[in-house]
């Protein structure tokens, strides 16, 4: 369906990477750990890493979370967009296959938050 | 014998208000004239079915509303000559002003505008009579909102420049975009959004429990502009409830088009009032119900009647209704953590509840609170005791359609962070809900526009690109006083001060860079 | 499932009155407290009658005051210059 005007209705999306200023959206959502209480955006490089990604962004961005000193990123789950997703850590993002305002959900098998309560 | 000649009754006095000060147009095509009123698809064809049950003409109209203002005035002055800030439950209870100030009353000022739009596009005289008299009573409501609330803002802090806020910080963009949203659709639309889903639906659940709260926590100035803005809702909501009659009664071709509505605002209502129902669980020192409880009797039971009394129409009660009822034990507390994790982006405080609040929580969310969000408040407490407020230093994902972060569950699982997902025409974008993604695909082309504060600080546009920065540059807040934990501001301290309680041990966390004191 | 029809005043001393006169001409009404306000419901049916307030309330009374002291309602509103009826119908 479209928008019911009083003319002819055209826009442009607000969010387009063009208006990122060479980087791009990313977001994460570090799944039964709720004490992050929504996905984290993140503003990256598209030529950054997967494993500078991780190193750099993500683990600092978990870091307050009793469980982020547990979590083993080589048993860790991923999906892409709702897709099972393997990363390969050497390649960029964008070489990954992480497009501008992807959403990653890591899983951490045997995590379950604080008190195994999903926090 | 002579009798004295009767006064006219109601329903003419109301007639000759109406018809009999309406023209047919002579010179000029009435599409000419009223050229928003077709375009929706809504069918009218006799206007003169327009019913205005209370039959309100503008003497007595004037009279009432005079005399509401004179009332509350003299309320204003008594409590402002007492001190009445002093005598509220506690500081912390200004915070949920400073919400409502930056959050509601702005959208007052925009239902002003709304309805003086959707009134000059109706043919049909007594529409146009009930729209000014409702836009005269919006202005009304944020006029004595901001006299009210000048009273605290010389006493406690972010309350200075609503407007400004409104416009700007990042979770004011929820109420804001629902408004923009609302007027920036026709004129039938906008009714069934303001008038019937939010007025009629849901404003009971922001001014009858919250205000009795305002008055169960000492705040006589509040809860009296509440309860005179609130009787004249009382009309408003009747105005709702024959909108949509008098649309469904003109022609059956217009029961889809409004079923889309209150699908689409049932939950656009829904989800802004998530930040009232936190309000009530845990802004309220001294609470009177639960959000759950609320919702149970003005949602529940009163929507209830009214989607059943509406069923004669073909009209079905709001799609999602049943995840905002099983919702109804879980937004608050989702809600509250978001905001004590990013209260270093607010106007206002935010707080652990005290021990004897989260027994209260418990008991009103047996089967939720323990289980699901106590963990939560535990740690961050311990984390606090240890010098470590926990500040989520991220940005969050905002919902493309709400605005709200992502941070409601799944309706089925409380563990499972409730996401959705598609893309149009190559752009990906990402919903909170089912409902929210829902009036997204009815309507791309109106939200791929959304102004989403996340996105606009790391396009840039916002001041800078540190969060301390844009909180002080483009927010105008002022960090360390206006944001931040409740225990050890300011503001805490202050009320100490004027209570002459002895200041407690602080606890560790204020020495943190980020904590207030 | 129960269709209640309601009317919310604020709890003042105009608000007495009403509620006496509401629970004289609706016997099966109920009447809650709450901070500052009063709610009274009633199963399908409220009616407020203008001859009653005004016995309650010693002067004459227009219907249309109500609107001073009201918060809010629930039901179909009929209004006349004798009674103030909420009323759902289906």
């Amino acid at each position: 369906m479209s928008v019911n005007a009083i003319g002819e209705y055209r826009a442009t999306p607000r969010d387009l990477q063009a208006n990122f200023n060479g980087m791009q959206m990313l977001y994460v959502h570090w799944e039964k750990h709720l004490i992050f209480c929504s996905p984290f955006a993140f503003l990256v490089a598209p030529a950054m890493t997967f494993a500078a990604f991780v190193e750099q962004l993500l683990s600092d961005a978990i870091k307050a979370h009793p469980d982020s000193a547990r979590v083993d990123f080589n048993e860790a789950v991923w999906t892409l967009n709702g897709e099972r997703f393997v990363p390969d850590y050497a390649a960029s993002l964008e070489a990954n296959g992480i497009d501008h305002k992807s959403m990653l959900r890591l899983n951490t098998p045997g995590l379950n938050g604080v008190q195994g309560s999903c926090s | 014998m002579t009798m004295q000649k009767k006064k006219l009754g109601l329903k003419d006095k109301y007639r000759y208000l109406t018809r009999d000060m309406a023209w047919e147009p002579s010179y000029q095509k009435k599409a000419d004239i009223f050229p928003h009123e077709d375009f929706e698809g809504i069918k009218i064809t006799d206007w003169d079915k327009w019913e205005d049950p209370f039959r309100l003409t503008m003497d007595a109209y004037w009279k009432y509303q005079a005399e509401k203002e004179k009332k509350l005035y003299a309320i204003f002055d008594a409590f402002a000559q007492n001190n009445g800030h002093q005598n509220i439950s506690d500081a912390r209870y200004v915070n949920a002003l400073k919400l409502f100030l930056t959050g509601v009353s702005p959208l007052e000022y925009g239902a002003f505008q709304g309805y003086s739009r959707a009134g000059r596009q109706f043919s049909g005289a007594g529409a146009r009579v009930a729209c000014q008299m409702q836009a005269i009573d919006e202005l009304r409501h944020v006029q004595t909102q901001i006299h009210a609330m000048s009273h605290y803002n010389k006493h406690f802090n972010g309350l200075h420049d609503f407007a400004h806020m409104h416009d700007r910080v990042w979770f004011l963009s929820v109420p804001k975009s629902f408004f923009d949203d609302a007027r920036s659709a026709g004129p039938f639309e906008f009714l069934t959004a303001i008038s019937f889903s939010f007025e009629y639906v849901l404003t009971n659940l922001l001014f009858v429990p919250f205000m009795s709260g305002a008055a169960y926590n000492g705040d006589m100035a509040t809860v009296t502009f509440g309860f005179s803005a609130q009787s004249d809702e009382a009309r408003h909501m009747t105005l709702g409830l024959e909108v949509i009659k008098f649309m469904l009664e003109q022609h059956e071709d217009n029961v889809p088009i409004i079923q889309r509505w209150i699908d689409k605002w049932f939950w656009r209502g829904y989800r802004l009032l998530s930040l009232v129902g936190m309000m009530m669980d845990y802004m309220l020192p001294n609470k009177v119900m639960s959000w759950a409880e609320a919702w149970e009797v003005y949602y529940e039971q009163n929507g209830g009647a009214l989607f059943k009394d509406l069923e004669r129409y073909g009209i079905r009660p709001p799609k999602y209704q049943e995840q905002a009822n099983i919702g109804k034990q879980h937004i608050t507390h989702q809600i509250w953590a978001t905001f004590y994790q990013y209260s270093h982006a607010t106007n206002f405080h935010t707080w652990i509840p005290s021990e004897d609040e989260q027994q209260w929580l418990a008991e009103k969310y047996p089967d939720t609170f323990d289980k699901y969000y106590r963990p939560r408040f535990d740690h961050w407490q311990e984390q606090h005791a240890n010098g470590q407020r926990f500040y989520n230093s991220i940005l969050p994902q905002l919902c493309q359609v709400c605005q709200v972060p992502a941070l409601f569950t799944e309706p089925d699982d409380p563990t499972q962070l409730s996401h959705r997902q598609i893309v149009h025409e190559g752009e990906r974008y990402h919903f909170c809900s089912d409902g929210c993604c829902d009036i997204f695909q009815n309507e791309p082309e109106k939200y791929i526009q959304a102004w989403l504060p996340v996105h606009q600080i790391y396009q840039g546009n916002c001041g800078g690109g540190d969060v301390q920065t844009v909180v002080e540059k483009y927010y105008h807040l002022k960090n360390g006083q206006d944001n931040l934990e409740y225990v050890g501001s300011p503001e805490y301290l202050r009320w100490l001060a004027w209570k002459k309680l002895a200041t407690p041990q602080a606890p560790a966390g204020t020495g943190d860079r980020r904590d207030a004191a | 499932m129960k269709q209640l029809a309601f009317i919310v005043f604020q709890d003042n001393d105009n608000a007495r009155y009403l509620v006496d006169a509401i629970t004289e001409d609706n016997p099966r009404a109920e009447v809650q407290y709450q901070p500052a306000m009063i709610r009274i419901q009633a199963e399908k049916r409220l009616e407020i009658r203008r001859e009653t307030v005004e016995e309650k309330i010693g002067r004459e009374w227009d219907v249309q005051e109500m609107l001073i002291d009201v918060i809010s309602i629930g039901g179909n509103v009929t209004e006349d210059d004798d009674s103030f009826v909420l009323e759902w119908k289906n």
